[in-house]
């Protein structure tokens, strides 16, 4: 089912939290919302599924126009941040309560029970009460709960963040399967850049109530459309130097890089390295400076380079060299995958 | 250290505690005895004292039984009465978002805090221009709208607890609020609800001032206004026969708190642990 929001806008009493926003997406897609807190992720969440009116704008699932829905009538299901099963109730009543409501018969209700904790794999934890289970087996009742409807929509508020680190890696799978296989049309909220580029087809990256870019992880890494999305996405972050674009491109008063192909002269811009273009390793022009920091990471290391402009530049090196703490270095910067931002954080 | 600390604990509540604990236990030993003139020592066992059990006291005076009845007609109403308004109002409260929201929390403090007995000439007139002066069921809607603050207040507190996430998922799983607040919410408040259920309870049980002063006929009467009839009327106080009532009015009281101590506990604690 296809998800059109178009002119959205979200008022709480006088602050305008979300302004003019659109999205849409396209049908069996998984789109992850990504930002920083209180950028308004949430919002666009429950207005979506209907529990926040929206104050501007319109949502259309396919070609039904649903902006005046009550959420009860919404064909979504919705997984909370903490869950929010029902305490009182076992696991089969919490994943089958949306079919009573619906007033099915009790055995129609338990073979779609049934089948739906098959799918998340919670067969046997059937009779437990919430406060039994751990949290990825909570996780799960919680996607069961939202699925077993068969709604069009799934919506998931950070359903990670209350995760261990290795549980959310299952988790983050396993979603992932569950979309795949219903090929259900899903919204990701989340704040963390790597759930967003491993779990989701595309990224929308928000920015205090705005849409800042939306794409697929891969072209957003490689080509973001300002200097907010680049230091967003990249785990270790890419490095920003200030720099001056003449006929060269200088950084400081004794580093120079030849200008990319195609850029005009201009004032100050901000060079944007990403740690894995710059290193001994590469090809290309080098940049001279003083090895500040190098943190041991197994496989590689990372190294801080600080320039004579005291500006710095990190970068991702094999393991096994005899790099030392304050050496000078000269490293080549891969200058095909550098980025430039102008003064406004625009990409040039 | 910490056995020692207990035992020091347990002391001191101890000696604390007493001499309501004797008091009680001579009124108990008192009411089947009778003590030497002048003496405390227990003479002779016997249970004439306790005679309004079986026989009439006083021909003016309904049998006991009938006063229990009443008692327990007015306290189970009140507390009927005070749960059914609670669990709607501080759902309201909690809840939703409507009109003057916030004149009702304050008035509710308010009220809360109000010395009611400042009130009982109005309600007095207004008892009587509704006919309901001298009834059984004006005296329980008086107990209970003077208890509601409290009820509403304390039921408040645990809907408060309740994370709205429950209710936003299931009014997503398509239930309606009623239902939502029917099915999801209202057993999270349960613990708060018994506790409140009990508390009113009590609460009527012990209530004197109202039926003395709303209801005083025969008819209405309650053990409260009964006894305090027994040892006013007499010329001749018989403070055994006031003793063995004293102790036969007390002794729910003190089963209801054997019986539910825990869950009174819950009005304190506030949280939706069973
Ligand atoms: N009920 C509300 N009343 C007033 N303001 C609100 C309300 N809900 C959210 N806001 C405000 O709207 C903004 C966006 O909130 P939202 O919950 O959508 O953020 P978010 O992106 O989900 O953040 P987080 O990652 O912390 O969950 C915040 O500034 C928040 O303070
Ligand atoms: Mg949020």
């Amino acid at each position: 089912m296809r998800i059109e929001l178009q002119n959205f806008t979200k008022r709480f009493g006088d602050t305008t939290v979300i302004e003019d926003m659109s999205l849409s997406v396209a049908s069996g897609e998984m789109i992850a919302l990504l930002g920083p807190s209180g950028c308004g992720k949430s919002t666009t969440l429950f207005a979506i599924s209907g529990i926040h009116r929206i104050d501007g704008g319109t949502l259309h699932f396919g070609d039904r126009d649903v902006t005046r829905l009550p959420p009860q009538d919404r064909p979504v299901g919705v997984v909370f941040q903490n869950y929010a099963l029902y305490p009182h109730m076992s696991v089969a009543d919490n994943i089958g309560f949306p079919l009573r409501v619906q007033n099915l018969k009790p055995a129609e209700i338990k073979r779609r029970v049934g089948e739906m904790a098959e799918l998340v794999q919670i067969g046997n934890l059937l009779a437990r009460k919430p406060q039994q289970l751990s949290g990825g087996q909570q996780q799960r009742v919680a996607l069961a709960r939202a699925l077993v409807r068969k709604p069009d929509v799934l919506l998931l508020d950070e359903p990670l963040a209350n995760l261990d680190a290795k549980l959310r890696l299952e988790m983050r799978s396993e979603i992932r399967r569950l979309q795949r296989e219903t090929g259900i049309t899903a919204i990701l909220v989340t704040h963390d850049q790597i759930e967003a580029m491993s779990m989701c087809d595309r990224i929308a990256l928000m920015k205090d109530g705005r849409i800042e870019q939306i794409s697929t992880p891969g072209d957003m890494y490689e080509r973001p459309a300002s200097r907010y999305v680049a230091g967003f996405l990249g785990n270790p972050p890419i490095s920003f130097l200030r720099a001056e674009a003449k006929g060269q491109l200088t950084i400081g008063a004794d580093n120079a890089l030849p200008l990319p192909h195609g850029t005009a002269a201009r004032g100050p811009i901000t060079l944007g390295v990403r740690p894995e273009h710059f290193g001994p390793q590469h090809r290309g022009p080098s940049i001279a400076g003083q090895v500040s920091f190098i943190e041991p990471q197994g496989r590689e290391d990372l190294i801080d380079v600080t320039l004579p402009c005291d500006q710095r530049l990190r970068a991702i090196v094999p393991a096994g060299h005899d790099i030392a703490l304050g050496q000078p270095v000269t490293w080549q910067v891969d200058l095909s995958r550098v980025h430039l931002f102008d003064a406004e954080g625009a990409r040039l | 250290m910490n056995t020692k600390g207990n035992w020091m604990l347990i002391l001191a509540l101890s000696l604390i505690s007493a001499p309501l604990v004797i008091m009680y236990g001579f009124q108990l030993i008192d009411s089947v005895s009778r003590p030497a003139p002048g003496g405390i020592i227990p003479q002779e066992w016997e249970l004439t004292n306790w005679r309004f059990l079986w026989t009439s006291i006083d021909s003016a005076r309904p049998s006991i039984w009938r006063v229990t009845f009443n008692t327990f007609v007015f306290a189970s109403a009140t507390a009927l009465l005070v749960c059914a308004f609670s669990i709607t109002a501080a759902y309201a409260l909690s809840r939703l978002n409507f009109p003057a929201r916030r004149f009702f929390l304050a008035g509710l403090i308010m009220l809360h805090a109000f010395p009611t007995i400042t009130l009982i000439i109005a309600i007095f007139i207004v008892l009587q221009f509704l006919g309901l002066y001298d009834s059984l069921m004006g005296v329980i809607l008086v107990k209970a709208a003077l208890e509601l603050p409290f009820g509403i207040w304390i039921m408040k507190g645990f809907y408060d607890s309740v994370p709205w996430e429950i209710e936003m998922a299931g009014v997503q799983d398509g239930a309606s609020r009623f239902r939502v607040w029917r099915e999801l919410i209202l057993p999270q408040v349960k613990p708060g609800l018994s506790a409140l259920l009990i508390f009113s309870f009590l609460a009527g049980w012990s209530e004197f001032i109202l039926p003395l002063v709303l209801a005083p006929g025969a008819d209405a009467q309650v053990l409260a206004t009964y006894m305090n009839a027994v040892i006013a009327d007499d010329t001749r106080p018989d403070y055994g026969l006031f003793k063995a009532i004293g102790m036969f009015y007390a002794l729910p009281v003190i089963a209801v708190y054997l019986l539910f101590q825990k869950r009174l506990m819950n009005i304190y604690g506030g949280g939706t642990k069973g």
